[in-house]
């Protein structure tokens, strides 16, 4: 009884192994970064600034586009909350949580499919491209990229 | 400790991720409500009197007299351009800026007509278009609709941006008993809706949105490319 308990504890917080430390550190920082811009995002969004765009009325035809909300509530906002669930997976990823690893891989794969649907948005339904969104994009393609090549193998 | 370390970072990262939000966001929503008549003394100073009646009268008809459409320049114009705008959209004011330009040079040939597209997303686009709409009653559409671009920056900001409205229709000359009732009329409102939604069923869905020649303006919206759009709509008015 003891000894499959100790087994349970072992499994949950294992020691991890150097790659998956370095794999969860990653995506941790990648995250970290996303957030600051979905979270920079959802402000300028919330208080109708999108000065943020700066001469490119381009990424001002994004941001205030119908596309950049559901209902009341921020796209980005959706992104803030996607780029958390994952820093806070590859947080405990790099700290030995094995199972942690499910809900990265699956929260990855949802971002990465929701920004192709945003990218097929920006380039052939709006016409024009936000930088901010893009860099999003880029974020979202390394997290996946890092996923896979961090896959364990059997 | 190390068991704990990973449930502290999560939360410290929380936590500033949301005070930093919070800061962020009450920054930006800070009222700098800036003075609004040294800018409209300014303004008044430098337009030609005639654009400003000194008969500020209202009209007889108390039926707002507002049209579905605004139109500024020469009925039998070879090209109109629509715009379809947001009062408190950047880019919009950006490519105001260009319309007016691209208006004298193309002087007679070009036309424009502005349809009102306020964005949810923009907390006092709709006031804004409204005061629009109330200028228009008493035939200062075009006024207001200048003025609400070209100070976009202090109204915006504003948490109550209707003293600035006001301020403008006074140095319009407007009545302000009756614009203040316009800006609070059902009929007015209803008809941005409307035309928000005409928007929407031609595929609007930003702002701004232009069609030249009832084509929609794709890409982006600098001089160089919207006059080559108006020359080829030109060229191709001269072709048929």
């Amino acid at each position: 009884m003891v000894t499959r308990r100790a087994q349970g504890k072992s499994k949950a917080a294992r020691k991890p192994g150097r790659g998956q430390t370095i794999a969860g550190a990653i995506m941790a920082v990648i995250a970290l970064c996303g957030l600051t811009d979905a979270t920079f995002l959802t402000v300028m969004h919330l208080t109708g600034d999108d000065s943020v765009c700066g001469p490119s009325a381009g990424c001002s035809k994004v941001l205030s586009s119908v596309y950049a909300s559901v209902g009341k509530v921020p796209t980005a906002a959706f992104g803030m909350v996607a780029y958390f669930v994952v820093f806070s997976a590859a947080v405990c990823l790099a700290f030995g949580y094995a199972k942690a690893r499910t809900v990265l891989n699956g929260v990855v794969a949802v971002m990465f499919l929701a920004t192709l649907g945003f990218l097929y948005l920006q380039a052939f339904v709006i016409h024009a491209f936000c930088p901010f969104c893009l860099l999003s994009a880029a974020l979202t393609f390394l997290l996946a990229g890092t996923a896979l090549a961090s896959w364990p193998s059997r | 400790m190390r068991r704990f370390l990973p449930v502290l970072i999560i939360l410290a990262v929380a936590i500033v991720t949301a005070a930093t939000a919070a800061w962020f966001y009450h920054e930006k929503m800070r009222p700098d409500a800036p003075k609004p008549s040294p800018a409209l003394a300014t303004d008044s100073a430098t337009k030609p009197s005639s654009t400003i009646p000194p008969d500020i009268a209202a009209p007889a008809d108390p039926v707002p007299a507002v049209d579905s459409l605004h139109v500024r320049g020469a009925a039998g114009a070879p090209v109109t351009l629509e715009v379809y705008g947001d009062f408190q959209c950047p880019s919009c004011a950006k490519t105001t800026e260009i319309i007016a330009d691209l208006e004298k040079s193309y002087g007679s040939k070009l036309r424009v007509v502005f349809h009102e597209f306020p964005l949810a997303m923009h907390a006092h686009a709709l006031e804004a278009a409204m005061a629009a709409e109330a200028a228009g009653v008493q035939g200062h559409f075009w006024e207001m609709h200048d003025a609400l671009y070209k100070y976009q920056d202090v109204w915006s900001k504003a948490s109550n941006p209707g003293r600035f409205f006001a301020a403008y229709a006074e140095t319009m000359g407007l009545n302000p008993a009756q614009f203040q009732a316009d800006l609070q009329s059902v009929q007015i409102n209803s008809q941005i809706k409307t035309q928000g939604d005409a928007g929407v069923a031609r595929g609007v869905r930003n702002t701004p949105t232009l069609f030249i020649n009832r084509e929609e303006v794709k890409g982006i919206f600098d001089p160089v490319s919207m006059r080559s759009a108006i020359d080829a709509a030109l060229a191709g008015k001269k072709g048929t």
